[in-house]
């Protein structure tokens, strides 16, 4: 006779201590399905769209069109197969977070990164180093 | 209305007690998850990095190694791996619908789409076996390729008496990134498999409804990065140029 959201309805801030519609309903936005298809679609046009720009020689452009895609995808992946865009932002904030941190952590290396080059190149190259007996 | 107020402690079956609210305890499992994907980023971020300090440092070694890769294959596997997403994405719609034969059948699907991305990974991993093109040390091909001639003018062309024949001289240290990177994807890939496995049986029993599928869509979160993962993988791998 009487559904189980009753009790729930019934009160503003129940004796559980909810508020009134807190405890059914949506926890989360639905994604509709069309939504999850185009975004499948895209990941694979994109795909695509990689394996055929690999074939172009586009100089050192080539690596910046591959990483290009490929953030695009991780993009699409994040906020639609992963709720970000609907989420709280808190939880995209959290994400953004770690990707700085990455970025730090790359960039910061490769500013040291290719110090040392000249140094490796003199010890590989000296006769008596051993290195090239490889 | 009040006589239709619930019993003093009341909650709903699956509101742990130290949560006021379903939504709380949803919002606070999801954050926790994101956390630990944080944590996932910056672990993999230690490969990423060791990758772009060595491309940087020795471009020629990666154009050489990456022709050994099957572009085919890593593409295929890309596609299944976007496709077990598109199935753990739909899973969790499945549940938060209540839709329980929806969501075994999506969950079945991501765990058959997993085994095959690890179908494919063993065959590419047998083949690098038997070419014997594995890590630095242990790096010793059968055949050798003609080496692709650097793009860069400026940049010296490979020493001919270094390496393995007219190869460039450390090309092992490819492939201890290639086997590292892929490597741990593909632990990452099982864990989740362990994880989807568990949820998969779960569902059958009914334990997911459109009030409760939080461990669905945290098992979605995870899956998620993994396939991101993946997504830079690839090209960085398969597809230099």
């Amino acid at each position: 006779m009487q559904s189980i959201d009753l009790p729930l309805e019934s009160s503003p801030v129940g004796a559980g201590g909810y508020a009134a519609g807190e405890g059914r309903g949506e926890l989360a936005h639905v994604m509709p399905a069309r939504v999850l298809v185009a975004v499948f679609a895209a990941l694979i046009l994109l795909t695509i769209l990689t394996v055929a720009a690999a074939r172009f020689d586009l100089g050192p452009a080539n690596l910046t069109v591959a990483l290009g895609i490929a953030t695009v995808k991780a993009t699409l992946v994040a906020l639609y197969f992963m709720h970000l865009r609907y989420d709280s932002p808190f939880n995209a904030l959290v994400f953004v977070t770690a990707l700085v941190f990455l970025a730090l952590f790359l960039s910061l290396t490769m500013l040291d990164a290719v110090q040392y080059q000249p140094d490796i190149r003199s010890y590989e190259t000296a006769p008596d180093s051993g290195f090239l007996a490889h | 209305m009040i006589s239709h107020a619930e019993p003093l402690g009341w909650h709903p079956p699956h509101l742990a007690h130290h949560f006021d609210t379903p939504r709380q305890q949803f919002a606070a499992g999801k954050l926790g998850m994101w956390i630990f994907l944080l944590t996932e980023v910056l672990f993999f971020g230690g490969l990423f990095c060791a990758y772009a300090v060595y491309r940087a440092n020795h471009p020629e070694i990666f154009i050489y190694a990456h022709q050994f890769l099957d572009k085919p294959l890593g593409a295929i596997n890309t596609a299944v791996l976007i496709l077990s997403s598109l199935t753990m994405a739909w899973a969790v719609r499945c549940a938060q619908l209540s839709q329980r034969r929806g969501l075994v059948l999506c969950l079945a699907l991501t765990l058959a789409c997993a085994a095959v991305f690890l179908g494919i990974k063993y065959v590419e991993y047998d083949r690098k076996w038997e070419e014997g093109l594995k890590w630095a040390g242990s790096y010793a091909p059968r055949q050798v390729r003609e080496p692709i001639p650097p793009r860069d003018p400026s940049l010296p062309a490979f020493p001919p008496d270094h390496g393995h024949g007219s190869e460039p001289r450390n090309v092992g240290i490819f492939f201890s990134i290639y086997f590292a990177m892929t490597g741990l994807h593909a632990v990452h890939i099982l864990g989740g498999m362990g994880v989807i496995a568990w949820i998969l049986r779960r569902a059958v029993r009914g334990d997911f409804s459109a009030d409760y599928f939080n461990p669905v869509d945290y098992t979605a979160l995870y899956w998620h990065l993994v396939d991101m993962i993946w997504i830079y993988l690839f090209p960085l791998l398969y597809l230099i140029h």
